[in-house]
């Protein structure tokens, strides 16, 4: 039975669960060595992360807030992942999808319930085409979709910039587009707030009141969502099967009967739906209009991040995006508190992703581990 | 006729000041693919480098101690990836990815070290030298801020990027070692059996590109602009990427794409500067989408190395 329960062990370290499992505690290990070396006390410096997650309602509710266009951008990654593409657009994606969202959130006069579900639909099918177009030019003419969505993040951000100075959509030299209408937003009770029953609640009330003071909204709720339906589209359905299986050997699918082109497409056009998605979410739930972008803002290199993390799953994006966004709100307490720099995040979620795609290692100091025990 | 002899001069100039990072990166780019290793982490150690080269240049003074130093810290974080995908088979994608993280991670804790919790670093005290000065100027060969002025007095970093653009050409195709870059990234299981060094190969390549994206973001941080902050290199080391793609896995070509890069920014540039009603960010736009449509053009008449991202393991498993 000891026997039994041992081989169990091994087997689950050496699967990919166990990898990520052990590359996460290899990331903070290396986040506190590098926190020690630069002159900071580590277990002080997680500590105080620690706190800044979940000592106030408050920090919990903006943790959600963090988390959710990570949890959905990493879907997009993940998805596309398993037919075996890599989607380094997501960034694009999320962008066109927050154009079009911040469009029809501003422009369209509707009812709550059109308006809403509208400008979602806008900006996936937005984010849905911008994805499709490298899968249609991987499929069609063979250009590797790293390349492809690379150029497509950057013509995403030009002609992001480009709207905002359009007169119809946006006050001129402000470098911000009009805010979307109130019918748009999916912010939870956010009328109500600043009536003075509101206002009454949100002082008495210390957990949701606390709560409340963030920019909470559905968004999360949508994510959780769209995370389940990518489980079951991708593990479900004859659809998910035939991806899965061009992502798992393409020749081989081929041979079987599948169009692995049409996979491509169609697995791009769900991967940049998704983060077309995000995008909306964001817009409609924390930004409510679209700014001037300088630089790229990351959600979609985040989310390719959150997907490694979360072994390219639907739930492991859930969790993969929640500990990002814990650690990015989280870890940017630590500059205030001790002046210890926040980007330790960083190297150690560039580290974590390291060491996952680096199995072999992680199998050799296992084994390593295993033979120093025996002896 | 003289102002537009001149705008050509500009546009010209700002042209190669802003093609010559990417240029470097870009020729980093071609020596690791062509020895069959993606690295798409040339962002991170552009990022990275930028930062060393300010900072080193900041506190010795020595613009050039910077850009060399800047280099090694490009070399160094390709170090990490080299060992993650020659030595342990990682998915060079994936570590590239984690490159990017870890380059710009560790500048920026870096940075805030050691300039006051600030993610960018002070002002440089002398850049990156114009060697050609003494030629321009009053009594000189050429007058100040005429054509050639504005063409040819730039910062060495520019004739340094031309000069290596030749140099990686000759080693590529005209030397042993540029021989057996080639041999590992078309076939290495090939090269292997005539007793080339497969990984050892591989671990200088990756390297190089490491020491050359170093050198792309010190020529951003220390000669085009004079320091480093945390929006300085935001893609530049993908465009140098996708450049290299466009150059056809050749330094020649990779300079000339890189060239457009920077031209098309030029041409922003001016354009913004005199104020024409052509929205810049559409101008911004155009060589992204001509790469795309050149790219749909080109593939099936180019290919690349063919071990291209495979893992090389020496005993056969």
């Amino acid at each position: 039975m000891k026997l039994d329960k041992e081989a169990l062990r091994i087997k689950f370290l050496q699967g990919s669960w166990g990898i990520l499992l052990i590359s996460n505690l290899l990331g903070f290990l290396i986040g506190a060595v590098i926190l020690l070396l630069a002159g900071f006390n580590p277990l002080e410096a997680y500590w105080v992360i620690l706190k800044g997650i979940f000592s106030r309602p408050k920090y919990v509710s903006y943790v959600i807030i963090y988390a959710t266009p990570l949890i959905i951008t990493g879907l997009s990654v993940a998805f596309a992942l398993r037919t075996g593409l890599f989607n380094i657009g997501a960034e694009g994606q999320y962008i066109v999808g927050a154009i079009m969202a911040a469009a029809a959130g501003y422009f369209f006069q509707l009812p709550l319930i059109l308006h809403v579900p509208l400008a979602i639909g806008l900006a996936i099918i937005a984010g849905a085409i911008w994805g499709g177009l490298a899968g249609y030019i991987k499929a069609r003419f063979g250009v590797h979709e790293v390349i492809s969505t690379i150029m497509l993040n950057w013509i995403a951000l030009y002609l992001s910039n480009f709207v905002i100075t359009l007169k119809a959509f946006a006050a001129q030299g402000t470098g911000k587009t009009f805010p979307i209408q109130a019918t748009a937003r999916i912010n939870l009770l956010s009328e109500w707030r600043i009536t003075e029953a509101g206002i009454e609640f949100i002082r008495s009330h210390k957990v949701l009141g606390d709560i409340l003071k963030t920019p909470i909204n559905a968004g999360f709720i949508f994510a959780i969502l769209l995370a389940i339906l990518v489980w079951y589209v991708l593990n479900k359905t004859t659809l998910g099967y035939e991806l899965r299986a061009v992502g798992f050997n393409p020749h081989a699918a081929e041979a079987g009967g599948i169009n692995v082109k049409k996979s491509m497409v169609t697995s791009m056009l769900f991967a940049g739906g998704l983060a077309g998605a995000a995008g909306a979410f964001q817009v409609l739930g924390v930004s409510h209009r679209i700014a001037k972008l300088a630089t790229m803002e990351g959600y979609g290199f985040d989310g390719i991040a959150v997907s490694l993390i979360g072994n390219n799953t639907g739930a492991g994006s859930v969790f993969a995006g929640l500990l990002f966004g814990a650690l990015k709100y989280g870890g940017s307490k630590i500059q205030d508190a001790m002046q210890a720099p926040t980007e330790v995040i960083n190297i150690m979620i560039g580290t974590i992703i390291l060491f996952v795609a680096m199995p072999k290692l992680i199998r050799l100091i296992l084994t390593l581990l295993e033979r120093r025990a025996k002896n | 006729m003289e102002a537009f002899i001149k705008d050509i001069g500009f546009i010209i100039g700002t042209t190669l000041m802003y093609s010559t990072p990417l240029m470097f990166t870009s020729l980093g780019a071609v020596i690791t693919e062509r020895s069959g290793v993606v690295n798409i982490g040339l962002e991170g150690m552009m990022f990275f480098g930028a930062f060393v080269g300010a900072a080193v240049a900041y506190y010795t003074q020595s613009p050039w101690l910077g850009f060399f130093c800047a280099a090694l810290g490009g070399a160094l974080l390709a170090l990490i990836h080299a060992i993650a995908c020659v030595s342990f088979a990682a998915e060079q994608i994936v570590s590239g990815i984690a490159m990017n993280f870890l380059g710009s991670g560790a500048a920026l804790f870096l940075s805030r070290l050691f300039f006051d919790g600030a993610t960018q670093t002070l002002t440089i005290p002398n850049k990156i030298p114009l060697p050609l000065a003494f030629l321009f100027g009053d009594g000189k060969l050429f007058k100040s801020a005429g054509f050639m002025d504005l063409i040819f007095n730039r910062f060495a970093t520019v004739y340094l990027a031309f000069l290596l653009v030749a140099v990686v050409w000759f080693v590529l195709y005209k030397t042993k070692v540029g021989m057996r870059i080639q041999a590992v990234g078309e076939h290495p299981e090939a090269a292997d059996t005539l007793g080339i060094s497969v990984y050892r190969i591989r671990y200088g390549a990756v390297m190089m590109s490491g020491f050359f994206a170093g050198m792309g973001g010190a020529a951003m941080s220390i000669a085009v602009v004079s320091r480093f902050s945390n929006t300085l290199i935001s893609g530049h080391g993908f465009i140098a990427l996708a450049a290299m793609i466009f150059g056809k896995w050749k330094p020649q070509g990779a300079m000339l794409a890189c060239l457009l890069f920077g031209g098309a920014k030029g041409l922003e540039i001016f354009l913004g500067a005199k104020g024409f009603p052509v929205p810049s960010s559409l101008l911004a736009m155009l060589p992204y989408i001509l790469t795309i449509v050149v790219l749909v053009g080109i593939v099936g008449k180019t290919t690349p190395p063919a071990a291209i991202g495979k893992i090389f393991d020496k005993s056969g498993k």
